[in-house]
Order: structure tokens, then sequence, then C-alpha cells
């Protein structure tokens, strides 16, 4: 089978890329763009590490094919700091010690990102429940919650 | 209490020396290096549980497309001295798990690799599987290993049960003819996996000469060094590894399974090759905890004094011996004053993956058992089940029941920081229960090296050789800084490869912190005695005219000289006049790493209709000995805490009757999610280590312990019954609901 040519925007800048039909997104970020950022934990969509925004929209890139991402845009965890550096987010999560291994870190920041942009005042269950499709093994989540609350009450100041 | 020693850096929070790589996705994992020319190397595994095998053919993959490698157990000759673990990396004679690698192909892509594998021709003599300790321990058993005898002996006919283990003091039964009150328990907890969300990976590239270099996530790439050079029957100077950061780990990232088959077939190839675990090859074919079957017996005085207490435990190691019972028997009565005690293990083979480290391995299933009993034997006694354990708590001068008498411990300051605890003192929410255990680790010290280098500003390097699981970087960095009297911001710690560093051992035992934290103040002691020697050099003064106070060099009282104290960075400016860089090493094989203890409380409600049971507080109390990094102290406290709040709730390997693993991912093998989770309360109790510099103890296995009984303990105190055995999971709670309804 021929490799499928795809137009696509990750991070902002304009992208293209061969791949063949059967590879996921985070096959082809990781494998074919050298975006090792977004991590595998499963490839089944269970454990959340290679989350991304798809036009704002959190998903699993396990669960989606590398074609499907033709004319959409694409965030990853490399996007998510600024030319004027780090995130608040990001910032946040190393403040509260919110990563041990540091592996879920990335899918859980994209994941907290998608969840501030639709509701920048979430409570702790709301916090809870959204990131309830990340796993993590190291923190027993309680600094990851307390650091997406500091964030998000920073964001409500800045804004 | 750890004395006040006056601490500048050591009890602070700050950012961890590699913490930006890790939130901005550029820290480099197992699986993410990519090299030019790089083959995809694939594990072909058993579909049985038990079986002989009589034939492997690779002809037809060795021919498929792409393919530049195939290898099976033929291959690995110059393992045999490596024994089990060779036999467990690649079969040989026989199959003993479902998931145990056959053999393994290299292709050009990955797809090429997964096609060969249907290709590889193997023959199997499918055998009857033994799938539980009661099946394995039952007279005329089939045999796992038909050479097998119990510890060794080969005088009496071959057993699964690889090895035994006993502690005994005093008179059993005249100890529990003495008590007034004997509750006796019995509990079977499944097989669990640590669950580390990183999937094994290594990259291997062998160079003509021989000589090759590995990448891999490991807790210890001293370890994977010397275990893959015993695989492959090479010298451990052939072989480099490289340590990327580690996804975690909890103990299953100390052994090896896919580098010797990566280095093998790069050396048949010439080409780079990279070999990862997918979800389900983690759950099937690495080292998962033992299921257990423990039954504990403990007698006491109306007045709480216990008089006897007996355990005996057997524990499932998977196809090779090797299950923790050593440290599940150590631990089981540790925190306890015992005058007669018999506590027995059994180490027995099933046809289920070969058992790993998890996190306090064999601890949390014994002291499972025991602290039910006592749950038990504190509602018979009416005692508040803190005032029980605090009656009998071990102290310093205890001796423990494996031997040695324990140096200051902070068991009972935890209990009574427990009982005064605003979570304590508060009534249990409305229809809910409350559960309260103890938890235990011994640690281990070991072998660790560190080098400190300063560069000419006066930048501190620490290098050192235990993998960052958690934040260890950032207190290697805390003790230096406070050794040297330097800011931390002017220390940057850093992990070397096995020829950039010195050997440590594995990253394991709670031991990072202890041992190879010694190993970075001594290495710091000896920058401060070079200093003040080139000082002394510099003002023409003696050295022992110079002392070292808060980063600098200066005349010691009393001494007469009219000089400018040297800081770090004017003494390496220096440097060259004096003697040249200064780098300061340490090595040591460290004694002394202090036992940790913990009580854990926690407040359960269960859904009788369902069987669910929500968590709505957790209380984790526990002796650090000295917080270094308080924040990753309690960040220990608290994974551990979910990390066995899991496995009481959810977590088990659920077998079909072919022994193959029915859950073997995260959807069916389901692991605490942040929904499922309150706010995990935790409370730092300091009683300093007497053999550390700064009083540290190992923290990152014992709070995985006390939680498995605490929530036991807190369903059992809201139903009025117990559920022996574990996970508590809506169906078996559901079931034990339904047959107490029917009494």
């Amino acid at each position: 089978m021929s490799k499928q040519h795809v137009s696509t925007t990750i991070n902002g800048d304009e992208v293209e890329f061969l791949c063949e039909p059967h590879q996921s997104l985070l096959e082809v970020l990781r494998d074919e763009l050298g975006l090792t950022g977004t991590k595998e934990g499963c490839a089944t969509g269970d454990c959340g590490a290679c989350s991304v925004m798809i036009d704002g929209r959190l998903v699993c890139s396990c669960l989606m094919l590398g074609v499907e991402a033709q004319g959409v845009e694409v965030t990853t965890i490399e996007g998510i700091a600024g030319a004027d550096g780090l995130h608040v987010i990001q910032q946040k999560y190393l403040e509260h010690a919110a990563l041990q291994c540091g592996i879920c870190t990335p899918g859980f920041i994209v994941a907290t990102k998608a969840l501030l942009d639709r509701n920048p005042d979430p409570d702790e269950t709301t916090i809870r429940y959204w990131l309830a499709g990340n796993l993590c093994r190291c923190t027993g989540y309680d600094k990851i919650v307390r650091a997406v609350q500091d964030a998000a009450q920073n964001l409500a100041y800045e804004a | 209490m750890a004395e006040a020693l006056d601490l500048k850096a050591i009890g602070t929070r700050p950012v961890r020396p590699d913490g930006i790589d890790k939130v901005t996705g550029r820290a480099a994992f197992g699986a993410d290096l990519h090299l030019p020319n790089m083959l995809h190397g694939m594990v072909l595994r058993s579909p049985h549980a038990h079986a002989r095998i009589k034939s492997v053919d690779l002809t037809r993959a060795r021919a498929a497309e792409g393919v530049l490698a195939a290898v099976s157990g033929a291959d690995f000759p110059g393992g045999a001295g490596a024994g089990d673990l060779a036999k467990n990396v690649i079969a040989r004679d026989k199959v003993l798990y479902h998931g145990h690698a056959v053999a393994a192909v290299a292709a050009k892509t990955l797809l090429q690799a997964e096609a060969a594998l249907d290709l590889i021709e193997v023959d199997y003599e499918v055998l009857d599987p033994v799938m539980s300790l009661d099946e394995a321990m039952a007279d005329g058993a089939t045999l796992v290993n038909e050479s097998q005898h119990t510890n060794g002996d080969t005088s009496k006919p071959a057993s699964n049960v690889a090895a035994t283990q006993r502690f005994e003091r005093g008179d059993l039964a005249a100890g529990f003819a003495e008590a007034d009150v004997v509750v006796e328990t019995e509990h079977r907890v499944p097989m669990a996996h640590q669950g580390y969300i990183e999937p094994h990976a290594c990259t291997a590239t062998a160079n003509e000469d021989g000589k090759a270099t590995v990448w891999c996530c490991t807790q210890g790439h001293f370890d994977v060094r010397s275990l893959t050079a015993q695989v492959l029957g090479e010298k451990v100077g052939n072989i480099k590894v490289i340590p990327s950061e580690i996804g975690g780990g909890f103990g299953g990232k100390t052994t090896i399974y896919l580098e010797p088959l990566a280095v093998k077939m790069s050396q048949m190839t010439g080409r780079p090759v990279k070999m990862t675990m997918s979800r389900e090859d983690v759950f099937r074919a690495t080292g998962p905890t033992s299921g257990t079957w423990c039954k504990a017996k403990i007698g006491a005085k109306k007045d709480g004094t216990f008089t006897a207490a007996s355990a005996w435990l057997a524990y499932e190691a998977g196809a090779f011996p090797g299950a923790p019972i050593g440290p599940g028997c150590m631990s089981v009565l540790a925190p306890y004053e015992v005058p007669n005690l018999v506590i027995e293990g059994n180490d027995v083979l099933v046809n289920k993956p070969k058992v790993c480290a998890y996190r306090a391995p064999g601890a949390p299933q014994s002291m499972h058992a025991m602290e039910s009993a006592i749950d038990e034997l504190a509602r018979q006694l009416d005692m508040d089940p803190i005032d029980l354990r605090l009656k009998n708590s071990a102290a310093e001068g205890t001796v423990a029941p494996y031997g040695p008498r324990f140096p200051a411990i902070g068991l009972r300051e935890c209990l009574e920081a427990a009982k005064v605890h605003p979570n304590y003192t508060a009534p249990v929410p409305e229809g809910a229960g409350r559960g309260v255990a103890v938890g235990f680790w011994f640690n281990i010290g070991m072998q660790s090296s560190a080098e400190v280098r300063i560069a000419e500003d006066g930048a501190v390097t620490v290098m050192e050789g235990s993998p960052d699981i958690g934040g260890s970087r950032a207190s290697m960095a805390l003790m230096a800084a406070e050794t040297l009297g330097v800011p931390y911001e002017q220390v940057k710690a850093h992990v070397g490869d096995t020829e950039s560093t010195g050997f440590c051992n594995v990253t394991g035992g709670s031991r990072t912190t202890f041992a190879t934290g010694m190993a970075v103040v001594q290495a710091c002691e000896d920058i401060i005695a070079q200093c003040k020697q080139r000082a002394a050099l510099t003002w023409d003064l003696d050295e022992e005219q110079v002392d070292w106070v808060d980063g600098e060099a200066v005349p010691k009282p009393g001494v007469n000289a009219d000089v400018k104290p040297l800081s770090l960075a004017d003494i390496a400016r220096g440097a060259g006049r004096t003697g040249g860089p200064l780098l300061g090493r340490a090595s040591l094989n460290a004694q002394g790493a202090g036992a940790s203890f913990s009580c854990n409380f926690t407040d359960t409600i269960v859904d009788t209709e369902t069987g669910k049971v929500d968590v709505l507080s957790f209380t984790a109390v526990q002796d650090a000995g000295r917080a270094i990094h308080p924040s990753y102290v309690e960040g220990q406290m608290q994974g551990g805490a979910v990390q066995g709040i899991g496995w009481a709730l959810n977590e088990e390997y659920i077998y079909d009757d072919n022994g193959v693993m029915e859950n073997a991912g995260f959807l069916d093998y389901r692991v605490p999610v942040a929904s499922d989770m309150p706010m995990i309360d935790t409370e730092i109790i300091e009683v300093a280590n007497p053999f550390h510099p700064y009083g540290v103890r190992g923290v990152g296995e014992t709070p995985i312990v006390a939680p498995l009984a605490a929530v036991s303990n807190a369903v059992r105190d809201q139903l009025g019954f117990r559920i022996p055995d574990l996970p508590l999971s809506p169906p078996r709670v559901l079931e034990a609901i339904d047959e107490q309804g029917g009494h």
C-alpha cells in the first residue's frame, strides 16, 4: 500500500508528511516527525499519555489515524510553552511537584490545557473527572489536582 | 525527633533540575531514541502457559521481506551460566507462562517484523498449567520444573515449593496459652502489577569491534550491563548502558527482558535494533508481584499485650523461584514486640510470569493479613486500634523478628501523631467505616558512588549513577548545596551512564536518597577538604588553620591572617595554581539504612447496592528520618497510598482455565484514576536516622504497605463483617454482602 500525503498544522506550523494508512497519529508524531514528547503508554486509549488537541479538542493520538490529521490543527506538548517561556500550567506542575517519573506529564499538561481552555474555573470534582482519562501511577493525583487548581487561579488573575 | 540542625537547603521545595524537560516533552524516555538505519525488533511469545518446546524453525521468518535477523533460545549458548534469568529472557526447553518469549526478529519496519512473527514455526507439547498456590502445593501436583527441589534438597521429591523461610522466637504454644483472646484470619491476594505507565523499551547498537551500547529505561543501568553480559556470555566491559529517563518502575525495572535480544540482533546485523513492549506484553511477560495466601494468628492479654503471633505465607514466584518471602516474613510482625512467634514463608512455582520487585516486595500482602488480624483483635478487646498498636509498638532497642535490634525508629511517633490527627479525632462520616493499619519497610543501603566537579565560576556538577525515578536529582542537589554551603541553584545533579560515572546499585529498596545521597555528601566533603587545602596554600597557612563556613574558606577563629574569604568560585578559578581542577569523589557500601514505619487510616463507604467502595479520605503518617525535599516525600506517600488503594479495591490478574491472563490492558486491569481518589493527606514524621549525615531514611516503599489493610479494615468497620480476600472489587463485595444477608 502506498504512503498517503497529509497536510496539517502542528503547533502552529504548517506540516506535510507521508504516512502509511494504518499508522496512528501517535506513531506519525513520534516516528515520522520526531515529536517524541507525546508518549505511548498503552496504544488502546486507556492511559492518556498520548493526549493531544485536535482543533482544541482533547484526543488520544493513539486512537486517531495519521491521515485523519489532514487539514486540522494539532497541538502537542511541544506547543504548550511559548517563546516567552513556560505556560503557567507547566510552571504550576513544577512548583507543586506534580510529577515524579514524568512519563504521564505531557499528556496531563495537554489535558489540563484543554480543560482550562473550556472551563477556566473548574471545581475539584470537575478536574478529577476531566483528568480521569489520564493515568498517573506515581503521584496519587493529589499534587496534580492542586497544580491544576493553582494554574486556573493564575490564569483567572492574568485574564 | 530529629535534632535541630541549622539547615538552609534541606527541607526546602525547589523545582527539580530535570523538571523543565519533563513538562515540555523534551525529556527522552526509553522509547524516544531514533537512530539512522535502525531496525525494529519484535518478540514471539508463547500461546501456552506451560508447554515443552519440541522445535523452533526460523527459516521462513528469516527469509521474509525486510527481516535481517531472527533468534531463538538456541542463539544464546553463552547464557548457560545465567540460568533462570536467561531462560526468562528467552525460553529454551519449556515455556512456563503465557507470553514467555520464544523467538525474536529484527526487520526494517515494525510491520515487517510483526508479519515475520507469523512465519516462525514452533512445535509445542502442551502441558497442564499450574495456576494456583493450592494446586501447586497439593500432593502429586504437576511440576513447573521437574528438577526443582525445596531448598535444593534432592533427598526429597521434586516440588513446586522452591524455598522456605522460617523465623522463630520463644514458645508459641505457651504464648497462645497465656492469651485471653486469640484471633486467626486467612487471606488471599491475587497477583498484581506495578503498572508503570512507560512500557519497557531499549535500543542497542553493536559495533564491529564487539562493543555494544544499550539505551534503555531501567532502575539500574549497571545491573542491565552485568545481566545482559551474563545472558550473552559477553564481558561486562563490552557493554555500555545509557539510562534514559524512566517512566515509572516501582521495582519492575530492576531486571532485563529485551536487552540481550536487541544486542544479539544488532551484533548479527551491524545495525541498531530498537525493541519496545506493548502494554499487553508488559502485563503478560514482565514481573508482577506474587499472588499470595497468608494465615495470621495473634493472641493478647485483656490489656492488649501481645503474647504470641504466627504467620504462614505462601507466595507465587511465577515460573522461576524468587517470590519475596524473605521480606514478607521480615515485615509481617516487625512493628511489634511479640515474645513468642513463628513466621513461615513458602516460595512457590506456578505457570505465571516470573515475579519481580514491587514496592516493598512481599510486605503489603503479609502485613495485610496480620494488620487485619490485629484489627479484629482490637474489636474483641474493645480497644482503639491505634492504642492497641501503641501498646505493643516496637521502639529503639526492640529486637526485630528477623534478628537485629532496632536503632532509633519512628513508629510510636507515627502512631501518636495519627491518634491526634484532625482526620482521626473527627467522627466517622455517617454510614462509612474507618480503618487503621501500620506499614513498615526495612530499607537497604548497598553500593553507590558519586563525583562532584566544580566549574571555574563555582558551578557544582554532581554525577551519580542512580536513575532518577521520582525527583532524586533534586534531593542530591539539595544535599550537595547544604554540605557545600552554596545555593541550590548553583548545583546541577546528573545521572551518568555506566562509563561516565562510578558504580551504583539499582534505584530500589528506597536506597537512593539514603545511600547515593550519602556518597554525594561525602564527595562534597572531599571538595571542602580540597578547598581548605587550596586556601591554606594561597594564604600560606596550615590546612588545620582553615575553616569552611557558608560556602567559603576562612581562617579559623584566632588565626592571625589578614585575608579575604575564598568562595568556591574563587578557589575553582585559581585551581590551576593550587593543584588542578577540583574533583571530589566518594564510593561506599552504605550501612544503617533506617527502617521507615507508617500509620495510615482511611474512611471508606461501601455502596451496598453495587458493592463499590469509595475512599472518602486517606491519611498517611510516615517517618522519613529527614525530608530532604518534602514535596517529593509527600509525593511518595500519596502515590504509594493510591497504588495500595488500587491493589485493595480493584487490581488483580484474572486468568482463564488455560492460564491466559484475561485482563492484560489498562481498561480491564483497572488502576485508580483521578476521579476515584480524594486528596491524600500526609504528615511527615522526622526521627533522624543516626547513620545518615542528615538523618535520611528511605521513604519510597513503606507508603504502599499499610493501605491494603487500612482499606480492608475500614470496609469491615462499616459492614460489620470481614471480607478477608482482596481486591474488594464490586463483584466480591456484593457477593459477600449477599452471603451475609443469607445467614
